[in-house]
């Protein structure tokens, strides 16, 4: 399995935010997005989400052997959370496995596997920032998909948090997993670099 | 929520939980008293059996009313001395209040099917007591709507105000529009013509039921205090690092 | 048909929970139609004749001013991104969507029809009339509203910008709605007339509804 960008161009709100990007990353690698504030991290990634047409180029996800499109085979870790406060943390976990289908793994492990096994029957409202962002995790374990798009994932998490974290992700990537990840922390794993803005 | 502000609320839960019971009783007894004087009292010349309704519809009535002054005082306890059994106060006696009202406006229009031949008629009094009720559930609403129960507070406090301040004009102004549009009003109902036999029971009535207002204004109290704690416990979990 | 189930689901939670608004919508109901007699006077015979229009007109404004949020909520907390992307035709996912709001929002407000038609003096026959013809209509309600719903994503407000794009839109269903009851109770007009255009106009709204929406939503995805 590959992911593969070619020549991509960007252009957001008559402003052209990058182009001419190439990119590439292969089952079990991971590829980390950096470079200044408005360099267009978080537009390549949800440019790759599907959640944005580009304007000249192309993003394939070869091999894999389904008719799934690139943006029904990732997951997308946004800035914002897509947690219901209104709703209890395993309704928000549960919820998410549901509709987003595929291979459903075991609600009541993976809320001990993200450390929040104890808080499972309280609304999300109660939950701190750092406790969000792992629910938000918990949604990467429980419904399995190849390719982890994922947005600053590590802020707001504690030191065990990103430790956590990084074993998660050496997991996905040790089972084939492909992880492109916007950051300008390191993620405490091993990844290709790629920068971003370093033209203009 | 701080243990310092549970302090106060504990020693109010050991109160009541031993002035319950006999408040309870009492107001049982009374109830039972002012039914059954209710029911020995006589028939109307005019209307007969259907105004021992009155002895329903009266004290909830006024109730109706009553609770709203309560929740007043309450809302000027959490705006001007932030005392949080104040918040408590006023939160358990919306819904009883809304209960109240929704009893008067019930009895009321029963009571209006024999004399009017509908079950609603926009009445001077009924009308007022409609919009009374709406103001009721707009606060329930608003107190549901915010999750922090103190922000809730502030704000439903400052409707209840608004309300207290508003609700004698919009009973002048119904007043007002009502005799626009019909001269004379179709139920005259109280004033000192009242004969004794009718007064004794409506009083004991009066009486049972604010003492049932307090009982249940009481127990509601409790269940908010316990409801908070139990919420507070649950953040605390919350926070707690999984072992 | 899990992930429908789980979505519907989801959104009947949260609108019944705490903050939730779908309770809101019949006090706004019951309080627009407590209002009206003031407006135009407490004879019971003019009540009477006017209850059906006063009845549509609450629902309508009703059930519109809950839309409001339909999607713009997904959208502030990232659900939006996520339900795009998934697996599920996004039409369907709107049309989901729309289904759980008018059970939340819409069903009640036909439940506490008959207590309104009691305050206008409308008799059984025309109350039931009435909360029939809002069955058959305030789905079309729903469903187109929903057009301005998912527009009011893209422009990044809702409130008044929502209801001046969408009231337009409803004054078919308002028409027929209206004269459905008013055939009910008063004739000479038969019932069935108005009645099967009104069903027609909501089941067409199944069809644009949706699909308009998700298109609106494509597009405003930034």
């Amino acid at each position: 399995m590959q992911l593969l960008g070619r020549s991509i161009c960007c252009v957001r709100g008559g402003r052209e935010v990058f182009s001419g990007l190439d990119f590439e990353a292969a089952s079990g690698q991971a590829l980390a997005v950096t470079g200044p504030n408005g360099s267009g991290k978080t537009s390549l990634l949800r440019l790759i989400a599907g959640l944005l047409v580009p304007s000249a180029g192309s993003i394939d996800l070869k091999g894999g052997g389904t008719e799934l499109t690139l943006p029904e085979q990732s997951h997308y870790l946004g800035h914002r959370d897509a947690l219901k406060p209104a709703l209890s943390v395993r309704e928000n976990l549960s919820f998410w496995r549901d509709f987003l289908g595929g291979d459903a793994g075991d609600g009541e492990q993976t809320l001990a596997q993200i450390g929040l096994g104890h808080a499972a029957h309280l609304p999300a409202a109660y939950l701190s920032a750092g406790q969000r962002r792992r629910l938000s995790i918990g949604r990467l374990l429980a419904v399995r998909r190849p390719v982890w798009l994922l947005d600053e994932p590590t802020s707001a998490l504690d030191a065990g948090g990103q430790d956590l974290f990084a074993g998660l992700m050496r997991d996905h990537l040790g089972s084939g997993g492909i992880i492109i990840a916007a950051t300008h922390a390191p993620l405490g794993i091993e990844t290709r670099e790629l920068r971003m803005g370093g033209a203009t | 929520m701080t243990l310092i502000d549970l302090a106060n609320p504990t020693k109010f839960l050991s109160l009541t939980a031993r002035v319950l019971p006999w408040l309870a009783g009492a107001t049982a007894i009374l109830l039972l008293i002012g039914c059954y004087q209710s029911a020995m009292a006589p028939d109307d010349y005019q209307q007969g059996a259907t105004v021992k309704i009155m002895f329903i519809h009266v004290p909830n009535a006024w109730l109706s009313m009553f609770v709203w002054g309560v929740m007043s005082l309450a809302a000027l306890g959490t705006l001007v001395w932030r005392h949080p059994l104040a918040d408590v106060a006023a939160k358990a006696a919306a819904p009883i209040g809304a209960a109240f009202t929704f009893l008067a406006l019930v009895t009321g229009s029963l009571w209006g099917r024999p004399m009017w031949g509908t079950y609603w008629e926009w009445d001077a009094r009924l009308t007022s007591v409609l919009i009374l009720f709406l103001m009721y559930l707009g606060l329930i609403a608003l107190w549901r709507a915010v999750d922090d129960p103190s922000r809730a507070a502030r704000a439903a406090a400052i409707l209840t105000l608004v309300g207290a301040i508003n609700l004698p004009i919009i009973k002048f102004s119904v007043d007002w529009w009502n005799t626009l549009h019909q001269p004379a009003s179709v139920m005259r109902l109280g004033g000192p013509s009242l004969d004794r036999a009718f007064l004794i029971p409506l009083l004991v009535m009066a009486v049972a039921f604010s003492l049932l207002f307090v009982t249940l204004h009481l127990a509601a109290m409790r269940n908010e205090i316990l409801r908070r704690r139990v919420r507070a416990l649950q953040m605390m979990q919350a926070s707690q690092q999984a072992a | 048909m899990t992930a429908l189930a789980a979505l519907i689901r989801r959104d009947i939670r949260i609108a019944l929970r705490v903050g939730g608004g779908a309770l809101i919508g019949v006090l706004f109901f019951l309080t627009v139609t407590v209002l009206m007699p003031f407006a135009v006077g407490p004879d019971l015979a003019l009540l009477t004749r006017l209850g059906p229009a006063i009845l549509w007109l609450g629902a309508l404004l009703a059930s519109l001013l809950t839309l409001d949020r339909l999607f713009t909520a997904d959208h502030e907390d990232g659900s939006l991104d996520l339900i795009v992307m998934s697996r599920m035709p996004l039409e369907l996912a709107c049309a989901a969507k729309a289904l759980a709001h008018w059970l939340a929002a819409g069903l009640p407000l036909i439940i506490a029809t008959p207590a309104l038609g009691l305050l206008l003096n409308l008799d059984a026959a025309s109350t039931s009339a009435v909360a029939l013809t809002l069955l058959a209509g305030t789905p079309a309600l729903t469903f187109t509203g929903m057009i301005g719903a998912a527009l009011a994503v893209t422009l990044h407000r809702g409130g008044l910008l929502l209801a001046v794009l969408v009231l337009p839109l409803s004054v078919p269903v308002l028409i027929f709605g209206v004269a459905a009851s008013q055939a009910a109770i008063t004739g000479p007009l038969s019932f069935g007339t108005p009645f099967s255009i009104l069903c027609a106009l909501s089941l067409v709204s199944f069809v644009i509804g949706p699909f308009a929406a998700a298109a609106s939503l494509r597009h405003g995805l930034d």
